[in-house]
């Protein structure tokens, strides 16, 4: 177990340090050094610090948030296909990001952004917990899944196409595949206080978690406050979603090919595969983004396409695995 | 195509009695002048004679796209629609190049003339602009004497610059990272007012997205970045991105174009005029030997 957790680690560690090594300056690996830690006051610098330095940042980040709340949903609602992008509460948080944006609000205090955000992303969740009912029958889950998402999905093209701005309807494909191109600080400290909230709430669901996986009136009876536990998930889950989707849009599969790759690894175990997911979203998330840095670096490739590419097979392979079982 | 054409003439055979589409005057001269594009716009309220000018687009009353918005106001508006425009019984419609050309062709069809205008791409272009509407509206004394003005006042500017010193170095910088090179208005203007258009020796000699890192590493004197539209979008964010200040040293070293930019009028001497005030503080400080 704790060699997964050192690999893990190790992985995104890895995989960080790339990332800053990558971009279009073409530095040398020497000079981005000197630059990274300030040395040098040169534009290197700047493009370290202020570039890639919040770009790597945020890919951590998302990639953390998405892992974690795909692994918290798919351990309450046991099931494996619950994943926030897939189900709609990232499209729902994408709804309130453009919202909050296209209605002036986030230039007038630039926290309405992420609450925005996050507000899209609550009703999501709330939403999908009331459609799909506290079990989570696959059938019902993907059906109010898709409904969601069309849904927000219709409504974020609705506003950008009404906006008085003639670039902003080009940028539907940013809110419903997200790219971290061109962020900067400011976007990290807009996400991270509710990330941190996020994440403080996921991580403490662990123990609700495993005993779910006995049962609910196991869980019960072994002191787990199922109400509370499904109040957390929602907080959680909205937060680090709505965070991630206003300053990223809306990257999916993440939550669901890193809990499914990672969960035979920690003994199916919520509360291991929650830390196990979130570092293995962080990898996931920095691979992309560096992906589409290499594939594509002059045409802002989206991130989802590439998540798309590798989880949308294997959703397929879910739903048919899923399908034999009840069938 | 034949669909146009026949709308065009169900529509000719309707308004046959209104006495549409006369064509030019006994004296060659048009009377009756419709433009129904920004820049034709501004070229037309500039030369033609009282009276002369009928009706211009929406746009020229626009700040953002129109340099003479108080002008405009003296003139109905149209929005280059070809019923409308129609309607206006004109016997010269000036358009632009690129855009409209469905329009065009149903005007053309019911008879009226139409001269197309290309759009500047050097201030040279708008010498040539200004001679061919003035020749369009039989007012070539005017467009002359407009051209001369013309002319003094851009050898005054390129007189006012320090030759010897080298020049500082800018660089465009529109939404989605967008950028011009050589060939373009705004490169000239950029050049007019002594700046040098990083984008050449930054790889991007025709203009293109041209990526922050690699404006970064440019490192121009100074940033011009676009005009900013009502709402938001993303493709503009990147013209705040905080590096664009740091790496012209602060404040005061970047400007947004405005509506002087667009078209290939005098007025892109305004332009160039606005830009200077960026440069005195630069002699000496090209923003390349500090670093």
């Amino acid at each position: 177990m704790t060699r997964l957790f050192a690999a893990l680690g190790f992985g995104v560690a890895a995989l960080f340090v790339l990332s800053l090594f990558i971009g279009p300056a073409g530095l040398t690996l020497g000079n981005s050094l000197h630059a990274l830690f300030g040395l040098s006051d040169g534009p290197e610098g700047l493009i370290m610090q202020e570039i890639r330095l919040p770009r790597a940042l945020l890919a951590v980040m998302v990639g953390l948030s998405l892992g974690m709340a795909g692994a918290a949903m798919q351990g309450y609602l046991r099931n494996p296909l619950a994943e926030p992008g897939l189900i709609g509460v990232s499209g729902a948080a994408a709804l309130g990001a453009v919202l909050s944006i296209q209605t002036g609000l986030s230039a007038m205090a630039p926290l309405a952004l992420p609450l925005a955000a996050l507000a899209g992303a609550l009703t999501g969740v709330l939403l999908i917990l009331a459609l799909a009912g506290p079990r989570g029958t696959s059938l019902t889950l993907i059906l109010a899944g898709i409904a969601m998402s069309s849904m927000a999905a219709a409504l974020t093209s609705l506003v950008l196409n009404l906006s008085p701005n003639p670039f902003a309807a080009n940028e539907i494909v940013f809110w419903m595949m997200g790219s971290l191109a061109d962020r900067a600080f400011v976007h990290v400290w807009l996400a991270l206080p509710f990330m941190v909230v996020g994440w403080a709430l996921l991580t403490s669901l662990g123990r609700g978690l495993d005993a779910l996986t006995l049962g609910e009136d196991a869980a019960q009876t072994m002191g787990i406050r199922l109400g509370r536990l499904r109040l957390m998930l929602i907080l959680g889950t909205a937060s680090v979603v709505g965070a991630a989707t206003a300053v990223a849009g809306a990257i999916g599969f993440v939550g669901l090919v890193v809990p499914h790759l990672l969960r035979g690894a920690v003994g199916a175990r919520p509360s291991r595969l929650i830390w196990a997911s979130a570092l293995g979203g962080a990898a996931m998330v920095l691979a992309a983004d560096i992906a589409v840095r290499l594939i594509l670096p002059e045409r802002d490739l989206k991130l989802g396409v590439l998540t798309a590419l590798v989880g949308a097979p294997l959703f397929l392979h879910l739903v048919y695995k899923t399908r034999r079982e009840m069938g | 195509m034949r669909i146009s054409r026949r709308i065009a003439c169900v529509l000719a055979l309707v308004l046959s009695g209104t006495g549409a589409s006369t064509g030019a005057s006994a004296d060659g001269l048009p009377k009756r002048v419709v433009s129904i594009n920004a820049c034709t716009d501004q070229l037309a309220m500039m030369l033609a004679g009282p009276g002369q000018l009928v009706s211009v687009t929406h746009l020229a009353q626009d700040p953002r796209v129109s340099s003479m918005t108080e002008t405009a106001k003296a003139y109905p508006v149209n929005h280059g629609r070809a019923e409308e425009v129609f309607l206006l019984k004109p016997d010269l419609v000036l358009a632009g190049r690129y855009t409209q050309q469905p329009t065009v062709d149903m005007l053309r069809g019911l008879g009226i003339e139409v001269i197309q205008f290309d759009p500047a791409r050097s201030l040279d272009d708008v010498t040539a602009l200004l001679t061919q509407a003035g020749a369009a509206l039989g007012r070539s004394d005017r467009a002359t004497a407009l051209i001369d003005a013309f002319d003094r006042q851009r050898a005054t500017l390129l007189a006012a610059l320090d030759t010897s010193a080298p020049r500082p170095s800018a660089a465009l910088y529109f939404a989605n990272g967008y950028t011009t090179g050589p060939g373009t208005l705004a490169n000239d203007i950029l050049e007019t007012a002594g700046f040098s258009n990083v984008a050449q020796d930054a790889g991007f000699p025709g203009g293109g997205f041209m990526p922050l890192e690699v404006l970064v590493m440019a490192d121009p004197a100074a940033v011009i970045t676009g005009t900013r539209y009502p709402g938001a979008s993303r493709a503009e964010e990147v013209m705040a991105h905080p590096v664009i200040a740091a790496v012209t040293d602060g404040a005061g070293k970047t400007m947004t174009t405005d509506a002087d930019w667009l078209c290939g009028t005098p007025h892109v001497l305004r332009a160039a005029e606005r830009l200077q005030p960026l440069r005195p503080a630069q002699t000496g400080d090209d923003g390349n030997d500090t670093r």
